[in-house]
């Protein structure tokens, strides 16, 4: 995430950290999940289950927001989200504060 | 999000898997899975995988249903879920609930005499378009002009689904289905503006994509009395889009997706759906008339006064054989029944 000021309260702003649970043998493969995580977490593997489903893999399992839209929509009841603690934004690894661009409004 | 999943913890598997009011006792079921689905405690496990074929739709509603339960955390016990024929009809055998997959056609008639019976259980009827619709069209109508206490959730695709992708009273004008190699020409239904017409206190229409907004209706509804209907527009992959060349259900997710308006308090006319059309989604009707159960309290107490016995509203009907009721107005009943000597067939 890029930000075109470093907000004023970057140390105390709190997100919800998710851990993303995938019950591989139970999906069909509609891509539901994949195509509709706002953080991009999910995508699909190359392997087969043993129904010959491609299923999801958590790529960026430590960008999971517990927003829970992939448990919401998957028609198979093969996907759910978890909390974990929630994390400072700052502490969160894909934001890295030297990255942030200060030079609008900054 | 649900409040429930609270932080507890690093690995909070377990904790998702909470309490549910109907969990088997210890030493009866298998006990709950770790990495179980949480809204698991809601379905009938040993019958899933369920059977609708991939990207279908209505495995999204029914999550939908469990989730807004599992909000309410209402008393499982004392909500039943009633469906008739069609792959939507499959729902009453997934959800883990008092439930009745009745004849085509034939949801409504039965939650209807549950719901007489046993005015205690909020019932919600859950079926297809064609079988609520079609088959089934002359109860639901008159289901709301009675503003009968149901919960009815009619998944649309468009189509029957189960029998091999034939004409459906909603399939829109020039869409394809088996029955109508060259598009259909006959005039659908605008369901919603059906409901409102017949006199359903709540009326309301998302998609499959909806989710959120859905388990909301959901919730909304499950808390009220009257006729509460929600359409929910799925997709069916297998016929629906593949005899109209739409490709699989996640492109009619998308289609979904640039296609709905939401306009909450929308006039229910104005929302009927063309072929491949601007859905318009919302909370169209929001109202509160005395219900089918009001109006035959209310008159009966008028015109027969004290030899009126409602039905007790707590069902306490049900005892145990042998034993005597135990609630004052379950008494009263039985004394009313007893010397009436009742002679079946
Ligand atoms: C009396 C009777 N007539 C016809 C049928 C065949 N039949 C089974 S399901 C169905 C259509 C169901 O369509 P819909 O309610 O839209 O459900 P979907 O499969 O699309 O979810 C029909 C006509 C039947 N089972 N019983
Ligand atoms: S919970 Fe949200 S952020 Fe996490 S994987 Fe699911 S959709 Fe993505
Ligand atoms: S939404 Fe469910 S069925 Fe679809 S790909 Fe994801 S896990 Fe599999
Ligand atoms: S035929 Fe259509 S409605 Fe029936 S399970 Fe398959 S996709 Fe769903
Ligand atoms: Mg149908």
């Amino acid at each position: 995430m890029k930000y075109w000021r470093k907000p004023l309260d970057y140390e105390q702003i709190e997100i919800p950290h998710g851990e993303v649970h995938i019950i591989a043998e139970r999906c069909k493969g509609c891509v539901f999940c994949v195509e509709y995580c706002p953080k991009h977490v999910l995508v699909m593997s190359e392997d087969f289950n043993a129904k010959g489903y491609h299923y999801p893999q958590a790529l960026k399992q430590g960008e999971c927001v517990n927003c829970n839209l992939c448990e919401m929509i998957c028609p198979e009841f093969a996907i759910f989200s978890s909390s974990l603690p929630n994390g400072k934004l700052g502490q969160v690894a894909e934001v890295n504060p030297d990255e942030v661009t200060l030079t609008k409004g900054g | 999000m649900n409040p429930k999943r609270e932080v507890i913890g690093q690995t909070s598997i377990r904790s998702k898997v909470h309490p549910v009011p109907f969990a088997p006792p210890r030493g009866e079921g298998p006990p709950p899975v770790a990495d179980e689905h949480p809204l698991a405690a809601y379905l009938r496990m040993d019958r899933i995988p369920h059977i609708w074929c991939p990207t279908c739709g209505i495995g999204i509603a029914v999550k939908c249903l469990a989730e807004a339960l599992d909000v309410l955390q209402l008393d499982t016990n004392k909500v039943a879920v009633v469906s008739g024929i069609g792959c939507t009809g499959r729902v009453a055998g997934y959800m883990k609930l008092d439930g009745f997959h009745s004849t085509h056609g034939r949801a409504i008639p039965f939650a209807t005499g549950l719901k007489l019976g046993r005015p205690e259980l909020k019932v919600v009827v859950f079926s297809g378009d064609g079988d609520l619709s079609g088959i089934g069209g002359n109860h639901f109508i008159h289901a709301a002009r009675r503003n009968m206490d149901l919960m009815v959730v009619l998944v649309n695709n468009f189509i029957y689904g189960m029998t091999g992708g034939q004409n459906a009273p909603t399939t829109p004008v020039t869409a394809k289905t088996s029955t109508m190699p060259f598009g259909n020409f006959e005039h659908p239904f605008n369901l919603p503006a059906l409901a409102a017409g017949c006199g359903a206190d709540y009326v309301a229409r998302w998609t499959t994509l909806h989710v959120r907004r859905l388990t909301r209706s959901f919730k909304e509804a499950l808390n009220r009395r009257g006729f509460r209907f929600i359409e929910v527009i799925a997709p069916c992959s297998t016929l629906y889009a593949r005899l109209n060349k739409l490709g699989t259900g996640y492109d009619l997710m998308e289609f979904y997706h640039n296609n709905t308006e939401i306009k909450n308090g929308a006039d229910p006319q104005t929302v009927d759906i063309g072929f491949q059309g601007k859905i318009i989604c919302g909370r169209f009707v929001d109202s509160e008339r005395p219900t089918y159960l009001d109006m035959m309290k209310q008159h009966y107490t008028k015109v027969l006064g004290d030899k009126f016995v409602p039905m007790p509203e707590e069902g306490g009907l049900i005892w145990p054989p042998g034993e005597k009721p135990t609630t004052p107005a379950a008494k009263a009943t039985a004394e009313v029944r007893e010397p009436e000597e009742v002679t079946h067939g």
